[in-house]
């Protein structure tokens, strides 16, 4: 029982961060009908970018940790003006296909500046795990809990009541109709595109924190791809049940069908899991049913 | 206050869909476009608002003078800070947001602060009561009456100098209909607002309008007083549906219908 509680908690953490790169996909996807590719990579950047304010100009954690929050909003501004912004108004597809472009030259523009190695940041916690009850959990993935519980949080506020949290939902409503409002759909593009940057940065940190950063990390985007759409490709709420659930399944699955096949079914179970659901529930758990009027 | 003067609106760099077309709308006035469906009056509010850009839409020729500044070409959020505000055709009012949510965000673009943007929202509720009470409800839930409400409320928040209305009595029960045009002469009369109006309905858009412009084929072909226009013969029997020898019978589907004497 004891094993299974722990599985579960390490699921929740594990999910949680998958969670926050889930709602990177979805702030791009409901403003602007975008689906991301390259969302992992944007992570990766994140976490070389903390890595370098750290480990090679000897910047303390918690300045990094802000600085290197900033400079992923940077980042992702300069690809929306550079990249996106020329691609206004041309087919979707066409978009997404320059994102799958956008994730190769981030991986190899990372792979110039420091290599393939796998690197670690500095140790900030003690590794001393902290016993709750019968199951102990790491600080570090307790920070990342705590830290993307907070995220969400601040997000379901910025959403509700900001301005330019609803000016960003009526443009994911109808793009037309809010320019009509007088909103600049260009400004919340690329709003949209640095908070998305943002938060892949800072799940890049979370995970680097945990267990080191290496190229690999760009791969997290598809692994969070079934809680995507598990949770529906509009939905924030959908993007936090959809990557704990993933995450929680994941480590099960870990725990208890790896040691019996040998391995590897923690990669898979996920996107079984997902194939079920989508026979299901084709637009995902929580994704929006249209509101039509007859 | 509003010029249109001679253009010409291309949509995807060949299809000719206004050829100089020229309105006035007066300071105060409300002035009714009238048309058949394609003759371009859905077009000639987007051209004023900006709105063809997002339709790879351009107007190639000619100028639209508001306050006697140009407004050709600007992009949709100049054209509302400037003071013209469209309630597009289908209300489009934004079906996951709350019926209060649509509202602020109409306010966006003026930045108000917090409390004068409560206060005006109060206002609108003031002017449709029924809002108030559906305040917390998703708008995509309110019925096609409500809809339409919200619609205006939201070019009523910003506080624009002219609002552009296309067929707002689109799909409402006739009595609705009766009351949304009450509302219209309302904010016209007594906030003072300047209203292009476009309508199906041309009976009871000539009994609130002032001046009419008659539209086909993306110019206007007849305009007058909207007295004068109520008439016309031309205008009888095409938009009111009366003809020389009084209200005609829809059993008779086969008439012969009089000429157009403005073609």
């Amino acid at each position: 029982m004891n094993y299974f509680i722990q599985l579960i908690v390490s699921g929740i953490v594990l999910g949680s961060i998958y969670a926050l790169i889930a709602l990177g996909f979805v702030l791009i996807y409901k403003a602007t009908r975008v689906l991301n590719f390259a969302q992992g990579e944007l992570l990766m950047a994140g976490a070389y970018i903390a890595f370098a304010l750290t480990v090679q100009l000897h910047i303390p954690f918690w300045s990094a940790f802000f600085i290197a929050m900033l400079l992923c909003a940077l980042l992702g501004l300069i690809i929306e003006i550079l990249i996106l912004k020329p691609l206004i108004g041309e087919p979707i597809i066409s978009i997404v296909m320059i994102t799958i472009g956008l994730s190769i030259v981030l991986k190899a523009i990372v792979e110039m500046i420091w290599g393939t190695e796998t690197r670690v940041y500095p140790a900030i916690f003690s590794t001393q795990p902290i016993a709750l009850g019968a199951i102990s959990v790491s600080k570090s993935s307790l920070f990342s809990l705590v830290a993307a519980i907070t995220l969400f949080i601040i997000f379901h506020l910025f959403f509700k009541f900001s301005s330019t949290g609803i000016a960003m939902r009526a443009v994911a409503d109808d793009q037309q109709a809010a320019q009509s409002m007088g909103i600049n759909i260009k400004k919340i593009f690329a709003i949209s595109w640095m908070v998305a940057a943002l938060v892949a940065g800072i799940g890049g940190i979370l995970i680097g924190n945990m267990n080191g950063i290496n190229v690999s990390l760009g791969m997290f985007g598809l692994k969070v791809f079934p809680a995507v759409i598990l949770g529906g490709l509009d939905s924030i709420p959908g993007a936090i049940i959809g990557g704990i659930t993933i995450g929680v399944l994941e480590s099960l699955s870990g725990g208890y069908l790896d040691p019996l096949v040998g391995g590897g079914v923690k990669m898979v179970a996920p996107f079984a899991i997902l194939l079920v659901i989508l026979l299901i529930k084709p637009y995902g758990l929580f994704g929006t049913e249209e509101i039509e009027k007859v | 206050m509003l010029k249109i003067k001679n253009i010409e609106v291309v949509y995807d760099d060949v299809i000719l869909v206004l050829r100089g077309m020229s309105i006035e709308a007066k300071k105060g006035s409300i002035t009714v476009l009238l048309g058949s469906n394609g003759a371009g009056k859905s077009t000639t509010l987007k051209a004023i608002s900006g709105l063809l850009k997002s339709e790879e839409g351009k107007i190639t020729d000619g100028d639209i003078l508001f306050e006697n500044r140009s407004l050709k070409n600007r992009n949709p959020e100049e054209i509302v800070s400037a003071g013209i505000f469209q309630v597009m055709e289908g209300r489009r009012i934004f079906g996951t947001l709350t019926t209060e949510e649509n509202l602020k965000v109409a306010g966006y673009c003026r930045k108000y602060g917090k409390k004068i943007l409560k206060n005006k929202i109060e206002k609108i509720y003031e002017y449709f009561p029924h809002l108030k009470e559906r305040r917390e409800i998703r708008a995509g839930y309110l019925s096609g009456g409500e809809q339409q409400m919200l619609a205006i409320g939201r070019a009523l928040i910003s506080e624009p100098k002219m609002i552009l209305l296309d067929e707002p009595s689109l799909g409402l029960a006739p009595l609705l209909v009766k009351e949304l045009f009450e509302i219209i002469e309302r904010i016209n009369r007594i906030d003072k607002i300047t209203i292009l109006l476009v309508e199906q309905n041309a009976d009871i858009a000539l009994s609130i309008g002032n001046y009419g412009y008659i539209m086909e084929n993306g110019k206007v072909v007849l305009e007058g007083s909207c007295a004068k226009l109520r008439e016309n013969e031309d205008v009888k029997e095409f938009y009111l549906g009366i003809s020389a020898e009084g209200k005609k019978s829809f059993k008779n589907v086969k008439h012969y219908r009089r000429r157009k004497r403005w073609l």
